[in-house]
């Protein structure tokens, strides 16, 4: 199953290797990481979007909290969060084709970011799943380039997650 | 106080009660080595950089505390690297300064500038890059904690060398609080009170004692549980010692080069206590199949090590000494009583087995018996002798015949470090200089880390060195024989020195021997001579590990 685990992380260089790098040599796989700062400046969020065994997940979190620099871990399953990621599809857009793809952005809640002769950006933040949604609707028009963030997630109610 | 940063540095080192450090100067740490010819510390100047690691390695072991050890930039610390490994493989506490090339040149690649803090990441328990000097009191007072609490380790710390240069006004902090990191030392008691039911319901329970109970001083409180309780114990190369070899319930080393009555042991318990043991692959081989019919209760003071090699019924964390003490307590409450009755079908099968158990001390013709001399070797040291074994087969012949009393024995256990023992018993001997320190190894691993004989006789440190020669790398020609059809390759010696001129090229006085009959007298020379003495062994090309 899919589990995104929010990683407060001292604010300072080197950090981002440290727990990447752990990632990559023990074989766990990322499926997404979003890094930024935290209401109080001196602390990161790192928010990793993992897909694996039970186990695995326990192990990571057991690794990850035995980095110095990481300050706490949690581990969430899709449904205790509010997760958002943003996208940004740049499409094959003609006269014919601009009006139906605003209306499929529409439909995602999504803007349109640039306009040229011959393409569109549309900007979405959504789901990962709603995203890859918007993406398969408006891939017949030909991609020319998807970019994203990576989730980002807070868990769900009034708890607070800090340090 | 106003003064440099290289001054602050070993201002530092003697805050922290560092009397002996283990290095190679070069441009980069210079300003360092400056400032400590000025203090009282030792320098022990060892001859390659990885050495030096091994060195404090073995200091660490004996002492208890994070051993210090100093290299410049760039080959100085990529040559370290190995001896930073070893040491994170077997959680030995070592704080490591690099010199770095300046500031200002950082990241293009000039001379001697290697990113030594990016390339050890994966196997360091923290590292810093100083970058402030006003930084350098508190990252010295966190380096030398992180590395000796918790699960220790390695720490680094890189130090550019313009900033060993600059000037601040320094304090050392009394104090260290790190927000993120917090090791937990007692055992949670519901888990403890489990743990114990558990113990009370077995029919055949079995401790398995690893390198942790050293870590945590916890030899006293082991062998106090165990008289109390007369569980057997087996360890793994790490506990080698844990408890003392004449104990008896003590079985011996588990493991691929383990011994019968051990490996045993840990096939039929029911169930099986992990004591600072983490379960390494070549000690339980096959960890899931095993743990199927037992109740394992594991104890660590590393949670990422409770669940990763092996399914756990009971996880308890923390320090070994304090859980071990807390069962105690507990192995006594009322209803419990777990007093060792009920054990007793248990131990006649593994005194059955034991008795079924005979090393392999027969005579060779024309080679000595390296696990005859290994047992003839302790029978004569000192009964607090220290003992580094190399990796090989040497290695395991030093490991399965250990029985000095209150000996310790020394090994690079996870990572297998070939070299390790010279440089590693010149550590402990530097900690230990009353106890005889020898070091046990083959002549592939000697042929690693002899120029250390150089260390030994410029710093007056007196180990004893055993090399058996098989003219092979015999480990790797019985892997060869056994997994790759005999195609032996690669693992002959041929070109080899006479290491008795060697020795004596050094100064130190030798002898060779190559039968049975010779080894008393052998191991007499070794012990009584003054200082440093070599014992070249033969033994048969074809003696195999076991």
């Amino acid at each position: 199953m899919k589990h995104t685990l929010s990683v407060l992380v001292e604010n300072h260089a080197g950090v981002l290797s440290r727990v990447s790098g752990l990632f990559a040599r023990r074989g766990f796989n990322i499926d997404s990481l979003a890094v930024g700062t935290t209401a109080d400046p001196s602390v990161s969020c790192i928010t990793i979007v993992v897909d694996d065994k039970e186990n695995a997940i326990e192990q990571i979190e057991k690794q990850l909290n035995k980095l110095i620099d990481v300050i706490k871990v949690k581990d969430f399953t899709p449904t205790e969060i509010i997760s958002r990621e943003l996208m940004m599809i740049k499409v094959n857009a003609t006269g014919q084709t601009r009006q139906e793809i605003k209306e499929l952005a529409d439909m995602y809640g999504a803007k349109i970011a640039d306009i040229t002769r011959n393409s569109m950006t549309i900007e979405c933040c959504n789901t990962t799943e709603r995203l890859e949604n918007l993406l398969d609707i408006v891939r017949p028009y030909g991609l020319k380039q998807v970019i994203r963030t990576g989730s980002i997630a807070l868990e769900k109610g009034s708890e607070q997650f800090s340090i | 106080m106003i003064t440099t940063v290289s001054e602050a540095m070993v201002r530092c080192l003697e805050a922290e009660g560092v009397e002996t450090i283990f290095g190679y100067p070069g441009a980069t740490i210079c300003p360092f080595y400056d400032a400590l010819s000025r203090s009282n510390i030792r320098h022990v100047l060892v001859r390659t950089e990885q050495n030096a690691g091994h060195a404090a390695n073995g200091y660490a072991r004996m002492t208890g505390k994070p051993a210090v050890c100093v290299v410049t930039s760039g080959p100085g610390a990529t040559n370290l690297i190995t001896g930073i490994s070893t040491a994170y493989m077997d959680s030995i506490p070592m704080v490591i300064i690099t010199g770095q090339v300046v500031s200002s040149l950082l990241g293009s690649d000039v001379f001697q500038e290697v990113d030594i803090t990016g390339s050890v990441e994966a196997f360091i328990k923290h590292s810093y890059l100083i970058k402030d000097p006003k930084d350098i009191g508190r990252i010295f007072k966190e380096a030398f904690y992180i590395a000796g609490t918790g699960r220790p380790g390695p720490v680094l710390i890189d130090i550019p060398m313009d900033v060993q240069k600059m000037e601040i006004d320094f304090t050392y902090p009394e104090k260290v609080s790190i927000r993120s990191y917090r090791p937990s030392f007692k055992g949670h008691i519901g888990q403890i009170n489990k743990a114990a039911a558990a113990i009370a319901k077995a029919k055949r329970p079995l401790i398995v004692a690893g390198g942790g109970i050293f870590i945590s001083k916890a030899e006293k409180t082991l062998r106090t549980f165990v008289e109390k309780t007369k569980i057997p114990v087996v360890t793994t190369l790490m506990g080698i010692g844990a408890l003392q070899p004449d104990d008896p319930c003590a079985l011996g080393m588990i493991g691929m080069h383990g011994i019968r009555p051990a490996n045993y042991a840990v096939g039929q318990a029911d169930v099986l206590i992990l004591c600072g043991a983490r379960v390494a692959d070549r000690t339980i081989p096959n960890p899931e199949a095993l743990a199927r019919h037992k109740t394992i209760i594991h104890m660590d003071i590393d949670p990422a090590e409770i669940g990763k090699n092996i399914g756990v019924d009971i996880p308890v964390v923390g320090d070994i000494r304090m859980i071990l003490s807390q069962l105690t307590e507990a192995a006594c409450e009322d209803g419990l009583e777990i007093d060792g009755s009920g054990w007793d079908d248990w131990w006649e099968e593994l005194h059955h087995q034991q008795k079924e158990y005979h090393p392999d001390h027969g005579d060779r013709k024309n080679y000595v018996n390296p696990k005859l001399f290994m047992h003839a070797l302790y029978q004569k040291l000192p009964e607090d002798a220290i003992v580094v074994a190399d990796v090989g087969q040497n290695q395991m012949w030093a490991a399965n015949e250990f029985s000095v009393k209150k000996g310790r024995f020394l090994t690079s256990g996870g990572m297998g470090t070939m070299g390790y023992s010279l440089p590693c018993a010149i550590g402990a001997k530097a900690a230990c200089p009353d106890r005889m320190t020898v070091s046990v190894c083959g002549d592939g691993s000697f042929q690693m880390c002899f120029m250390e004989l150089a260390t030994e006789c410029q710093h007056h440190i007196p180990v004893k060195t055993v090399v058996f020669t098989n003219n092979r790398l015999g480990m790797v020609r019985e892997h060869q024989r056994v997994a790759w059809d005999n195609n032996l390759t690669a693992v002959f010696l041929d070109g080899s020195p006479d290491f008795a001129k060697l020795a004596e090229a050094y100064g130190i006085p030798s002898a060779r021997i190559h039968l049975n009959d010779q080894i008393e007298l052998a191991i007499d020379s070794l012990i009584h001579s003054e200082g440093s003495f070599l014992l070249e062994v033969i033994v048969d090309p074809l003696e195999s590990t076991l």
